[in-house]
């Protein structure tokens, strides 16, 4: 299964996916991700690619066949859409962080309907969710990222009680428990929203 | 499907760092430089080896060549341009040799994801005649760890690790089966002049000893366990290292395969035994045909960069589309890729809000009128020169600050400055320098202007840290890279201690004095040192106070805009301050800019 995490530095893309390579590690599989940022710096676009198979050669997944796709944020969706595999599932967060240029008025941020045009050149399998309102209503905006896992989740061939284990062991004592709430309230939402 | 526990799924850069501390390594030295940092990020958490950030890389390199002449095993690690700086004493350190292992890691940068260039550091090891080491995958980079010690004390070299990107930056599988083991607890230096002090009547014969070990580790890489052949059909034999070797075993898998982890020197007989065992033989490598002349003066028939591009870093997709390209593969093959969506807004990073540089490069721009460059026809001379360093702040050439005419390497925006004021022109030069690049190789460059009678403008922007890579410590930061509190390097009074005779320090959060400070320092005829005080926005937690926008007040003039804020937006053609983003009272530099007092809590 290739995924491609995408969003903007500072949402914890990176340590998403490392919990994804760590629970496909443990449940037996090969994997092998990398995380293609700008310079570091916060704000910028960050991409990480996460393969996991019986062997896996290439760190990166090459565009047009990925399984699927997990945007932290609307833009960043679009703007990996070209390395999706004709009927990719895709889980964006229905969460809007303008650019300077767009802050600036010198560019529009585009609308969700040129979002999902970009994305449904290749599949129609889009999960639109409000992750943001989710997470907030239940008490940590910080918790996003695993909110995030818990709607992957759904599609992954990874067993809950390992995904459980490798979120407990990446937190600390003080926010375990909430990140573990926030993993099943993003399966759950799943389960409710409709295929946009 | 069962695991065994002994499993990691490891960054290069981490199983880098375990690997050379099994290996029992005693010494580390590095500066940061992106993909290198995590390794002595990850070697600083072992409290029983001695490791250290650098000012620079050749520090690093010569620390850790004392470390190896008492006959410990010493590492140094940077990135790419990080061995052009340390180029010097590296290529020394083949002369003399070492006793305890001393391996030289460097981390290229294929793609420039982040660097001032894209260059193939695999030469260094030909220049230098060391043996180089090239891992495939996080795995790769542990085992290869183990044989580059041992490499290094068997032939009495350096040697050098060559990373990328793409391998330091990818977490895979490792079984990390080693444990620690240290040979030599004990150092001692033993008075050896013939090895150690390259006189001329010395230094001769070491080269000549250098061109014989050479030949001694062509022999063993011969039979290196490391360098692998992995057979299949018998059409296509493919020689490739390093991670060009994943993307060509994913795009060929019906090819046999010469996989080399040691790159320099070259196995000879081994690859013309594999060349003779195919009908047809190519060379897969990122950057520069590095591997095909080698093999080609072999006199071996071999292409590979008549289609491998020569620039970038390379893919699947890449490798897919060369091979049609070059006939190996059948058009067929060719992948059904989309476009990237166009017209999509681009996201380049940017200072953070509340970033210390930020208010200073706001003057710069005012003053010197900058945006009226972006105007000109043609090349246009500016009212004052900014010449640029690497850091964080390199950031503040994008727009709407646009405040760099020059960015080349670590510390010469100093240099440059003096090379223009000397060259005579018009205008006002100013130079611009981080902390830690200040310390890194900006102190040289001082010694220089003071020396020669510069007439020009010194920023140091000092926000204590090293902001760029992750906020490493540095020698002005008074913490250790073990994080022990140790001795401060006082930029203040070294300034002073050289001869900086106009220096001033300046708070980078308060707009009226950095604006009064320039203006002083730029009317006097002399060298004019402004320390420009603030903490890395990063790095301050207490964000109280965000400010707002009074919309009453408000008349839309634009002029916070002007700073670049990542907190300060338009919203339907209203200015908007994200209170998430702002960093309150650690910065208020808007609050100060607006002519219409709108801004506040």
């Amino acid at each position: 299964m290739d995924l491609l995490i995408t969003g903007v530095g500072g949402q914890g893309v990176v340590l998403a996916s490392d919990i994804i390579g760590e629970t496909a590690l443990a449940a037996g599989f090969d994997v092998k991700k990398t995380d293609t940022l700008g310079m570091a710096q916060r704000g910028g676009s960050v991409v990480s690619h996460v393969r996991l198979a019986e062997k896996v050669n290439s760190p990166l997944i090459k565009e047009g066949t990925a399984d699927l796709l997990l945007a932290f944020e609307k833009l960043e969706a679009a703007r990996w859409s070209h390395y999706l595999a004709p009927g990719a599932i895709v889980i964006i967060n229905d969460y809007e962080q303008p650019p300077l240029s767009v802050g600036l008025g010198q560019v529009k941020y585009p609308s969700n309907d040129d979002i999902a045009a970009a994305l449904k050149r290749r599949t129609d399998k889009i999960y639109f969710i409000d992750g943001n309102r989710k997470v907030k209503a239940l008490g940590n905006v910080r918790t996003l990222n695993i909110f995030m896992l818990g709607c992957f989740s759904v599609f992954a061939p990874l067993d809950i009680a390992v995904w459980q284990e490798s979120i407990s062991r990446r937190m600390a004592d003080n926010i375990r428990e909430i990140n573990l709430k926030a993993f099943a309230a993003g399966r759950k939402e799943i389960e409710g929203v409709r295929i946009g | 499907m069962n695991t065994p526990k002994t499993l990691q799924l490891l960054s290069g850069n981490e199983a880098l760092a375990l690997g050379a501390y099994h290996a029992g390594i005693q010494l580390a030295a590095a500066y940061p430089g992106t993909p290198s940092t995590e390794i002595m990020e990850n070697l600083s958490r072992f409290k029983d080896i001695y490791a250290e950030w650098s000012t620079n890389e050749k520090v690093a390199m010569e620390v850790g060549m004392g470390a190896a002449y008492t006959g410990v095993r010493a590492m140094v690690s940077m990135k790419h341009v990080g061995l052009n700086v340390a180029s010097d004493p590296f290529m020394a350190a083949s002369m003399t040799g070492i006793i305890g292992g001393l391996v030289v890691v460097c981390a290229d940068d294929p793609q420039i994801h982040s660097s001032q260039n894209e260059q193939d550091n695999r030469h260094y090891a030909r220049l230098a005649k060391v043996p180089m080491l090239e891992p495939g995958d996080s795995q790769d980079v542990y085992d290869l760890m183990g044989y580059a010690f041992d490499i290094s004390e068997e032939f009495d070299t350096p040697v050098l690790f060559r990373t990328t990107t793409r391998i330091a930056h990818s977490k895979s599988v490792v079984d990390a089966k080693g444990v620690r083991t240290v040979k030599n607890a004990s150092p001692a230096f033993h008075f050896n002049v013939q090895k150690y002090v390259m006189l001329p009547v010395n230094a001769l014969p070491r080269h000549a000893f250098i061109e014989k070990r050479l030949l001694r580790l062509k022999e063993y890489a011969e039979t290196f366990p490391m360098n692998k052949i992995i057979r299949n059909g018998r059409k296509l034999g493919i020689v490739t290292s390093g991670v060009a070797y994943q993307y060509a075993r994913e795009v060929f898998p019906k090819a046999s395969f010469l996989k080399l982890g040691m790159t320099w020197p070259l196995p000879e007989k081994m690859i013309k035994e594999f060349a003779a065992s195919v009908d047809r033989l190519i060379v897969i490598e990122e950057l520069d045909p590095f591997l095909q002349d080698n093999i080609k003066s072999m006199g071996i028939p071999v292409t590979g960069k008549e289609f491998i591009p020569l620039v970038g870093e390379l893919n699947t997709r890449i490798v897919t589309e060369s091979g049609i390209g070059a006939g190996l593969l059948p058009e067929t093959e060719k992948p059904d890729i989309l476009s990237p969506a166009d017209g999509l807004p681009r996201r380049p990073p940017l200072l953070c809000p509340g970033c210390p540089h930020t208010g200073i490069y706001f003057t710069l721009n005012t003053l010197g009128q900058r945006n009226k460059l972006l105007e000109a026809k043609g090349p246009a001379e500016p009212k004052l020169i900014i010449t640029g360093d690497i850091g964080c702040y390199t950031l503040g050439a994008y727009p709407p600050l646009n405040v760099l005419d020059t960015t080349a390497c670590m510390g010469a925006g100093i240099g440059q400055a003096m090379g223009m004021e000397k060259a005579g022109v018009k205008s006002k030069v100013v130079a611009v320098i981080g902390d830690s690049t200040f310390m890194h190789s900006g102190i040289t460059g001082l010694v220089d202007a003071v020396y020669n009678d510069g007439h020009f403008t010194i920023l140091i922007l000092d926000n204590h840290t090293t902001a760029m890579t992750g906020h490493q410590e540095h020698p002005g930061t008074g913490i250790s890279a073990q994080g022990e509190p140790t001795n401060a390097v006082d930029i203040e009074s070294l300034c002073r201690g050289i001869g900086v005779k106009d220096l001033k320090v300046v708070n980078a959060f308060d707009v009226k004095a950095l604006r009064d400070a320039l203006r002083d320092s730029l009317a006097q005829p002399v060298l004019s040192v402004i320390i420009v005080r603030g903490a890395c926005a990063m790095q301050v937690k207490k964000r109280a106070n965000p400010r707002k926008v009074d919309a009453e007040k408000c008349v839309q003039c634009g002029y916070c805009l002007k700073l670049g804020c990542g907190a300060i937006q338009t919203v339907d053609g209203k200015v908007f301050i994200e209170p998430s983003l702002c960093a309150g009272d650690a910065c208020g530099i808007c609050q100060q800019l607006c002519p219409q007092k709108a801004i506040g809590i």
